[in-house]
């Protein structure tokens, strides 16, 4: 079992408390009148399922019953770190500590929001780009 | 003041209410007395129970106003009047669960509505939907350990602090008012379950239930 610290009751809570409710850092698109089909069945219906380092949103359903995010290792299940809602994660794909990137992991496209309809960085977006992280 | 509308749940004089436990003990009833118990259930029914939401700052003037007591800002703090009869316990961030003793939760809503204004803010009365049980006695935490994956040890659990957690396969408010003293605000649907599984769960110890 996970010992899971809650970012809003400001301790490690049992695994059985908390629920998964899949990638975050997701953004609608500003205008869904506006945006191309594409973009808008990215954001609906596509997300990530990286090897490595991935923002997933928690919620602590039985304790505060808020929601947060995690930065999870997929290939460990280290839980990197846990950040409130609207904050930014401290750890990305980018930072992350030399020893999981040596261990043949390769870190995720971006690590964090590659499919949704307004990328925050056209460059973790590129396919082009992701051999270079290996 | 505020322009919702608000009624009485229980007006005096109406006909007589139930306990969630009601069921329970009449058909479970209650385990033969024990010379020496380990464990001394008790429920404490008919309480007023009502979940303040808003910002903390807000609803912490108003509660000052009314009750007299600091709105925990804490997680995980519960605090209590002089007689322990009333508590304010911190939910989450957002959200606070007061009980005081019965009859009182509709003057007091309405006199938080009142101080509240129109504030940003939600009064809840869920009196009705939930119980507490109070478990007492040398083996309270024995019991509890089996009971909830929540690390109950005095060091970790003071008097004084309170969680929303896992208690069996049900979820409960468990808080510790006094040093000898462990509370389990339940559910009115899972009380019957919760009652089952505390007898069973003590009574290795001895249990007696005071009613």
């Amino acid at each position: 079992m996970f010992h899971i610290y809650c970012p809003y009751c400001e301790e490690h809570r049992e695994e059985e408390e908390f629920h998964p409710k899949g990638q975050a850092h997701i953004q609608r698109p500003e205008d869904p009148e506006a945006c191309s089909d594409e973009a808008w069945g990215d954001y609906l219906f596509f997300r990530d399922n990286p090897r490595g380092v991935h923002h997933e949103l928690w919620v602590h359903a039985v304790g505060c019953r808020k929601f947060f995010n995690i930065t999870r290792h997929t290939v460990s299940y280290e839980i990197l770190e846990t950040y409130k809602m609207g904050e930014q994660p401290t750890i990305t794909a980018q930072n992350l500590p030399g020893k999981d990137k040596q261990s043949g992991v390769q870190a995720a496209s971006g690590g964090w929001q590659t499919v949704g309809a307004r990328p925050e960085s056209e460059a973790l977006n590129d396919a082009s780009n992701q051999g270079a992280r290996v | 003041m505020s322009d919702v509308r608000e009624f009485n749940t229980r007006p005096a004089g109406s006909p007589g209410a139930e306990s969630p436990l009601a069921w329970s003990f009449q058909r479970q009833g209650t385990p033969p007395r024990e010379a020496k118990p380990g464990v001394t259930l008790r429920e404490k029914a008919f309480l007023g129970h009502l979940v303040l939401r808003g910002g903390a700052i807000v609803l912490d003037e108003a509660v000052r106003e009314t009750l007299g007591l600091a709105l925990p800002a804490r997680p995980n703090a519960l605090v209590q009047d002089a007689s322990g009869e009333r508590s304010i316990q911190w939910l989450a961030p957002d959200e606070w669960l007061v009980i005081v003793p019965g009859g009182e939760e509709f003057a007091l809503e309405s006199q938080l509505r009142q101080a509240l204004g129109q504030a940003h803010f939600s009064i809840v009365n869920v009196s009705g939907g939930q119980t507490v049980l109070t478990l007492r006695g040398e083996n309270a935490r024995e019991v509890l350990m089996k009971s909830t994956p929540y690390d109950i040890h005095p060091q970790a659990f003071p008097v004084g602090k309170g969680v929303s957690t896992v208690f069996a396969k049900a979820t409960v408010v468990l808080r510790r008012p006094a040093e000898d003293t462990w509370e389990l605000v339940i559910r009115r649907s899972f009380a019957d379950y919760c009652y089952r599984w505390l007898l069973d769960a003590a009574a290795e110890y001895g249990v007696i239930v005071e009613r």
